[in-house]
């Protein structure tokens, strides 16, 4: 079963210290070295992102951001294949991204047969 | 033939949320085992009564559930691919042994997974407890939604949905490990202690207690207790519940009015029970650091052991309530000491703590609060002030015998002038 952690850093200043390069990059390596690792991207600077919505006369609105209007930042992602939920609760704990005021939303990836 | 029907109905009462379980275990999806454990105890009520109660109900109820189930999956093909595969993971997964009595032809019981399923912390709070009532307890969505007072379709709707999640984000039937137990119970216990509460003072509605889902919450933590004997907490909140309970048939009068503590006709407490919960305190307070159901079985035991109000070990209570401010700091727990230091020091005292926790925000709404100042102000001889705190309070409080209970408080204080 496919699970996508979404990492979700908190936006405002936290009062515990954010993961380091190197915890990021050791958990980087167990999650790949397991076998349990489908796909995986961390994302560019929020500064970067850009919104397209298409209304109902087909018109095309491209607007700078999303910025920080929300609480949380999605930073990057893991799909993880693993038997259910509950391991991949223990993946999502062990992300760094959970830590220093930031969370890991975990969203089974739907499967259609 | 009431004799063998009352005998069908208790067996059904014992074997169903075993069944269900073992179901779960074996085809992975609670829908699927909730069908065919129906369909089995339909075809128990056909049989049985003609034919007599099978020596072994469980097992004749587990081989034809089966049987029902393996029809189900071949008239559904993709079903059962999904199935199959839900199973061999399943088997993969872990073993997590079931507490099989050894016997042969007995079920293991497998109801300890489903306890931790229908508790599992992805699950709403309110989702957990309807749930459990459900496939533990055995009640009929029906009978859940009476238990919360909430339109059957409601209910309905919040079972749907928990199983929809527990089959869809795939949450495991299994029992945590060891080193995730201590994490993991907390909230089974929590569970079964909600549907006790609510038992004990309905939240709202024209009872003040509801004894059948107390008795359901007791009947929930005695097969918790028998299937992880060693855990100190459980052996604390079915000895809590107990105590609690062996005052239940005390707590109401004659008219249905609510009758207090101090007020109570102490013979008509449950000894029996009194006597198992205290068993239970022992077992829960020994043998490591105090856990929070244990200490309150204690608090609970003390009142059941006086004679009356005043010779109640009112220091040993407030001692107790100290140990349970430090596991868990609360104002509900601190207004619950305060009320035993108003009994151990005077009323003077008692109102200075409850003072402290005026601004509290948990406590909003929450009527003892006001009811407790009411008491220690009519005491003291401040009448005035003392009205003041049941109107509150009355404004507050959700069931009928609670409100008319103030409404007299409230006529008593508006009698008297201020000294």
């Amino acid at each position: 079963m496919k699970y996508m952690l979404l990492i979700n850093s908190a936006a405002a200043e936290s009062d515990t210290e954010p993961a380091s390069f190197e915890e990021w990059v050791a958990y980087d390596k167990s999650v790949r070295e397991s076998g349990v690792y489908v796909a995986g991207e961390s994302l560019a600077d929020l500064t970067t992102a850009t919104t397209v919505r298409v209304n109902a006369s087909g018109e095309r609105t491209v607007t700078d951001g999303p910025f920080a209007e929300t609480r949380e930042i999605l930073g990057g992602f893991y799909v993880i294949d693993v038997p259910d939920l509950d391991v991949a609760l223990d993946w999502a704990a062990r992300c760094p991204g959970a830590r220093g005021g930031g969370s890991i939303v975990v969203r089974p990836v739907a499967e259609f047969d | 033939m009431a004799g063998v029907g009352s005998s069908i109905e208790a067996v059904f009462r014992e074997e169903r949320g075993r069944l269900l379980a073992a179901l779960v275990r074996r085809f992975g999806d609670l829908d699927l085992a909730e069908e065919v454990a129906s369909d089995a105890i339909e075809a128990a009520l056909v049989h049985w009564p003609a034919d007599g109660v099978p020596p072994n109900p469980g097992a004749w109820l587990m081989t034809t559930a089966r049987r029902r189930a393996v029809d189900r999956l071949r008239r559904d093909r993709t079903y059962a691919a999904r199935l199959a595969i839900l199973q061999v993971e399943a088997d993969r997964a872990g073993p997590a042994a079931p507490a099989g009595t050894g016997s042969s032809g007995e079920l293991p019981d497998e109801r300890l997974q489903l306890f931790f399923t229908c508790a599992h912390p992805a699950l709403p709070a309110e989702d957990r407890v309807a749930l459990t009532l459900r496939c533990l307890a055995g009640l009929t969505t029906q009978e859940v939604a009476r238990a919360f007072l909430l339109p059957p379709a409601t209910m309905a709707k919040r079972i749907v949905r928990a199983k929809k999640k527990i089959r869809e984000a795939r949450i495991p039937f299994r029992v945590p490990g060891a080193d995730e137990l201590p994490e993991r119970l907390p909230g089974v216990l929590q569970v079964i202690y909600s549907v006790f509460t609510e038992g004990y003072a309905a939240s709202t509605g024209p009872d003040l207690q509801r004894p059948d889902l107390a008795e359901e919450a007791i009947r929930l933590a005695r097969i918790l207790r028998r299937l992880l004997p060693g855990e100190r907490e459980i052996a604390g909140l079915l000895g809590l519940m107990l105590l609690v309970h062996a005052r239940h048939e005390a707590r109401i009068g004659a008219d249905g009015e609510l009758v207090l503590l101090d007020d109570q006709d102490r013979s008509r407490w449950d000894r029996t029970m009194i006597e198992e919960g205290q068993g239970l305190v022992v077992a829960a307070l020994t043998g490591g650091p105090p856990g929070l159901y244990g200490v309150q079985a204690a608090i609970a035991a003390l009142h059941d052991e006086a004679a009356d109000l005043a010779t109640t070990d009112w220091p040993q209570i407030v001692a107790l309530y100290d140990v349970l401010l430090a596991l868990a700091p609360s104002p509900v727990i601190a207004l619950n000491r305060a009320v035993a230091v108003a009994m151990r020091d005077g009323a003077e005292a008692g109102l200075a703590l409850l003072d402290e926790l005026a601004g509290e925000p948990r406590l909003r709404g929450y009527h003892p609060y006001p009811t407790a100042r009411g008491d220690l102000l009519h005491r003291l001889g401040r009448h005035r002030a003392a009205a003041d705190a049941y109107r509150q309070a009355l404004g507050w409080a959700g069931t009928e015998p609670e409100r008319a209970h103030l409404r007299r408080r409230l006529e008593t204080c508006s009698g008297e002038g201020d000294d």
